[in-house]
């Protein structure tokens, strides 16, 4: 039987959907950029103190806020997709017999990942 | 009465060599769905175009099509809810066209038989009914109500770039019987879900829940069973 099958160039332009999709999973570019530099930083201080400080001042540079800022974005955007889909990747979740729903889950995952900012963020402006 | 355009991508296998569109104007009433104006078109306007369809109500699966680039069933879809238009109509997303909006289905029926989608018993206890709590049934219902009207197959990219892929349906279809507690099939299921076309697949992309008719919710299905795959790989580590 002859059937026709259509091409699927450019299929992600075809759907808003699709599109954020892909920006879910090219944010993780921008997260692996961040971690790097981060690592960059970590080997600078075993260096000794000059090193880091030049890698200190680098961040300071226009172009790495400009950076530093989009990851951030991103990193907020990729976290909420991930917590978004959390409840796709468990079994049901059960207290007794209730079922706990979806949204609960969601929620809860997204105040946890606030709350540990929150901490982080004290902990580095007080030590 | 008004009015709407609808425009149709027509396939004729002897006569064309690739898609084109076609426009029809249909009058429509506030209860016509697409699938009514689709038969409008058939029955007044051309006799040719080709597509299928059975019960009207959402519950056979025979006529989802993509209606403005989104798949649905064109059978609960609302003219009064497209207007002005145009309403773009072409066959499923992902699936070869035989003709018109009639796409090959075959390979999503070799999948089906594939994740063996019935209950497997080692053994049947004569005079009894087998027993269920609601919590049990709970773990598997709402995957029970899959269709197979191919939606999830058409939102699928991951399917559309890899044929090889298992897929959406097929693989909710696996786990609902997985999840009963009356199936005793998991171990000759677990290869399926194992194997790179199996859950692995899958990267969790999600329009294939938005699209389901049904709230099958297949992404769950499919990202529990990673977990239940993960699971499978290490514990053989610690089985004799």
């Amino acid at each position: 039987m002859k059937t026709y099958t259509r091409p699927m160039g450019a299929w992600w332009t075809r759907n808003p959907y699709y599109l954020w999709y892909m920006l879910r999973e090219a944010s993780c570019v921008f997260i692996t950029v961040y971690a790097l530099i981060l690592l960059v930083g970590l080997f600078r201080l075993s260096q000794g103190k000059a090193p880091y400080e030049r890698w200190l001042e680098g961040l300071a540079s226009p172009l790495s806020l400009l950076f530093h800022a989009l990851a951030l974005v991103l990193v907020l955007y990729h976290s909420w997709t991930w917590f978004k889909v959390m409840p796709k990747t468990l079994p049901f979740v059960r207290i007794g017999a209730w079922r706990v729903p979806d949204r609960a889950i969601v929620v809860t995952g997204v105040c946890a990942a606030v709350a540990c900012t929150v901490l982080i963020v004290v902990l580095a402006a007080t030590t | 009465m008004r009015k709407i355009e609808i425009q149709c991508l027509r396939y004729h296998p002897v006569t064309d060599a690739a898609p084109r569109w076609q426009t029809y104007e249909v009058p429509f009433t506030d209860n016509m769905s697409v699938l009514q104006g689709l038969q409008h078109v058939k029955d007044h306007l051309d006799g040719s175009l080709t597509f299928r369809w059975s019960c009207r109500m959402a519950i056979c699966g025979s006529c989802g099509v993509m209606v403005n680039g989104e798949p649905r069933l064109s059978c609960e879809t609302f003219l009064r809810d497209l207007f002005p238009g145009p309403v773009r109509v072409e066959a499923l997303n992902h699936f070869p066209i035989v003709r018109d909006l009639v796409i090959e289905q075959s390979d999503f029926l070799r999948k089906l038989e594939s994740v063996k989608p019935y209950l497997i018993r080692e053994e049947v206890p004569s005079g009894k009914t087998f027993l269920q709590t609601p919590r049990q049934m709970e773990d598997y219902y709402q995957y029970s109500k899959c269709i197979n009207c191919l939606l999830c197959y058409a939102a699928c990219p991951q399917y559309g770039l890899n044929d090889k892929f298992t897929g959406p349906a097929a693989l909710a279809l696996l786990h609902r019987y997985n999840a009963d507690s009356r199936d005793a099939g998991k171990a000759e299921r677990m290869e399926l879900v194992n194997a790179e076309d199996g859950v692995w697949g899958c990267t969790l992309v999600g329009y294939c829940s938005e699209v389901c008719p049904k709230e099958v919710d297949p992404a769950r299905a499919i990202n529990q069973n990673k977990i239940n795959s993960t699971k499978d790989y290490f514990l053989r580590f610690f089985k004799k």
